[in-house]
């Protein structure tokens, strides 16, 4: 056994005593700050489960066909959503879908000032790694705990640990995108007299357009990997019905709802897939770098 | 210097003038910089402390109206010189006058508005917005000056018509060849109306008869425009060709300058020899520099004559018919003529001597 050097309980307990502390004293606050999210989240969903079934389906099958142009993926991405509709998990789905997206804009709004920032400073990318290696790491059960008895259990603790965990990706992904930008362009926009703004929004964001799309794909991918965890904590949707099927061994259950998850995954990773390689052809980028 | 010098500098002195510039590459340039001064070679100080040297004390005096043509081959320095002019790198030391204005004393909001109005460049891997149209690359320039739209896309239209690009306009550089695509490039710096040319190694990555043709392009052009251009290459044949005047750099060191035929007849050393010796001279050597001049009053007429910028390489054919061909100013008077044998021992590799 390794021997015990100095006494770790008060440090727990200054750890426990801290976190009560603020639950005590900040709890109002925080769930006053974290309620937009909230709003944005049951907005989404609202507007999700209002659209009629048959509407949705066309949408994303009209997307997958403006993507691809040809009627290989929309077929797959109506096979998809109708099995949904079949087994009774639509609405499971919607719920499922609004977390996603509620989480992915939020990731979006957050990550790629970060990305841009970390882009830009060294310093601040030594900084904010490490960070992303912590979010992307640590068991997401343990910052559940804290935001469970800050929030209470629901949906504003399950947005905010899908947002943490899916995050990182994107900002990854943005900083390596603005940094990739072929060097010669650059100096060409440096030696024109562009700002560093004009660099910015002229030219290292609209190439580095296919980089961050590609992480936009990574966080819905992580966000959907969150859902089982996220309805433990009371987000409802597919992964509560993976839950109760768990907790009932009714393995048919968890079996649908997982494919639901699947389905939702395969819909989202394919059409984003597809504007990605659109955009990079439009912008020409391979052939462009020679 | 005063005031008042550089309001003079501004009217006569040259173009662009670099004085004593050097460049260190590396964390500790100072350091490297007083091994250099000590009297260290390159190598040495590369050896002794990691530091690479880019430029060494390079002072050079470009003039108004002047293709200026820096010749080396990779690793001489050549395109770190180019980036001292608009400072796209900082010089370890030294000094960089621009039409009278120090460059190295410019705040960076003084080095934006120097580069959007005073300088613009060409770049030898074009440099091109891949997300952007031709029309849109070429108007670029305008679009960082705050140039409105309407008027900088009609500027733009211009310069793709007079580089030869029209019906282009709305083509991604993408679907371009790689001239194409320079022409563009050359198109994006000339709308920009600035007094001063830099051109990276433009023409490099080229295929020969296209370079060929971009190379004629650019003549014919600053024939009309007479820009102060400054013009980068590893090929001596272009320099000869497009140079008004050619300095050769070696190890980031300036090894001799002069006009084209002075750098062939007279190579200061053997590495520019090494140059001379595979160029085509025929091409280099403007016949008055080697014509026999006219004295006063006894110039005797000759039955062909060549006009005073012509070159060895035009000459030649009429050798067969006559023994001497005349050389004419601009205005038709005979200034000088040569015969087959002052040309042929200017082109001769070896003169032996025989009296």
């Amino acid at each position: 056994m390794f021997p015990e050097l100095i006494d770790t309980r008060p440090l727990r307990r200054a750890v426990d005593d801290g976190l009560n502390w603020v639950v005590r004293n900040w709890g109002g606050e925080l769930e006053a700050a974290a309620y937009p999210l909230l709003m944005l989240l049951n907005w989404i969903e609202r507007l999700l489960l209002s659209t009629p079934w048959w509407l949705f389906i066309a949408v994303f099958v009209a997307l997958a066909f403006l993507a691809t142009r040809n009627w290989k993926l929309p077929l797959v991405v109506l096979v998809g959503l109708v099995f949904l509709g079949v087994m009774q998990l639509w609405r499971d789905a919607m719920a499922t879908t609004a977390l996603m997206i509620a989480a992915t804009l939020t990731a979006i709004v957050i990550s790629i000032p970060v990305g841009v920032w970390m882009s830009r400073s060294a310093r601040v990318r030594q900084l904010v790694t490490p960070v992303l290696d912590l979010m992307q790491t640590m068991p997401s059960f343990v910052y559940l705990i804290p935001t469970v008895m800050i929030f209470g259990p629901g949906k504003i603790p399950a947005l905010l640990a899908t947002i943490v965990y899916a995050s990182p990706p994107l900002v990854r992904l943005t900083d390596l995108g603005l940094r990739n930008v072929d060097p010669a362009v650059m100096e060409a926009s440096h030696a024109f007299g562009a700002t560093s703004s004009q660099r910015l929004f002229g030219v290292q964001i609209p190439l580095a357009l296919p980089t961050i799309l590609a992480g936009i794909n990574q966080t819905t991918m992580m966000a959907l990997a969150m859902v089982v965890i996220a309805s433990m904590i009371g987000a409802g949707g597919l992964g509560y019905q993976v839950l109760q099927g768990i907790g009932r061994l009714e393995v048919s259950r968890g079996l649908f709802a997982g494919l639901g998850i699947v389905v939702l995954a395969i819909v989202f990773d394919r059409i984003i897939q597809a504007y990605g390689s659109r955009l990079q052809a439009s912008i020409g980028i391979a052939e462009a770098r020679q | 210097m005063s005031a008042a010098d550089g309001a003079d500098g501004r009217m006569d002195g040259p173009a662009i003038a670099l004085r004593g510039v050097t460049k260190i590459f590396g964390p500790d340039p100072q350091a490297a910089l007083a091994l250099l001064r000590a009297g260290r070679s390159k190598a040495e100080v590369q050896a002794e402390t990691g530091h690479v040297v880019g430029l060494d004390d390079v002072s050079l005096d470009i003039d108004k109206g002047q293709i200026f043509v820096v010749m080396g081959l990779s690793g001489s320095g050549k395109s770190t010189l180019i980036r001292h002019v608009n400072r796209l790198i900082d010089p370890t030391a030294g000094e960089i006058v621009v039409d009278g204005e120090e460059v190295l004393k410019m705040s960076l909001a003084q080095l934006r508005t120097f580069r959007r109005t005073r300088i613009a460049m060409v770049f030898q891997r074009f440099g091109l917005l891949p997300h952007r149209s031709v029309l849109d690359n070429v108007a670029y320039g305008l679009e960082v000056r705050g140039v409105p739209r309407a008027r900088r896309l009609e500027v733009a239209a211009h310069w793709i018509g007079t580089v030869g690009l029209s019906g282009y306009e709305r083509s991604r550089p993408r679907q371009l060849s790689g001239g194409q695509q320079q022409r563009v490039g050359l198109a994006r710096a000339l709308a920009m109306d600035t007094d001063i040319l830099l051109m990276d190694e433009a023409f490099s990555a080229l295929d020969p008869l296209i370079r060929s043709g971009l190379q004629d392009q650019l003549l014919e052009l600053q024939a009309a425009l007479n820009k102060t251009i400054l013009f980068i290459t590893h090929d001596f044949d272009e320099a000869l060709k497009i140079g008004n005047r050619i300095a050769v750099l070696k190890d980031g060191a300036v090894q001799q300058v002069g006009r084209p035929e002075e750098i062939v007849l007279n190579p200061a050393n053997a590495h520019i020899e090494e140059f001379v010796r595979d160029v085509n001279k025929a091409r280099a050597i403007h016949v008055r520099t080697i014509m026999e001049r006219a004295g006063e009053g006894e110039a005797e007429a000759c039955a062909m004559t060549v006009p005073a910028d012509a070159r060895c390489e035009d000459v030649l054919p009429h050798f067969a018919q006559h023994q001497w061909v005349g050389v004419v100013d601009a205005e038709g008077r005979q200034v000088g003529r040569v015969s087959a044998r002052q040309v042929i021992k200017a082109l001769a590799r070896y003169s032996p001597d025989v009296p």
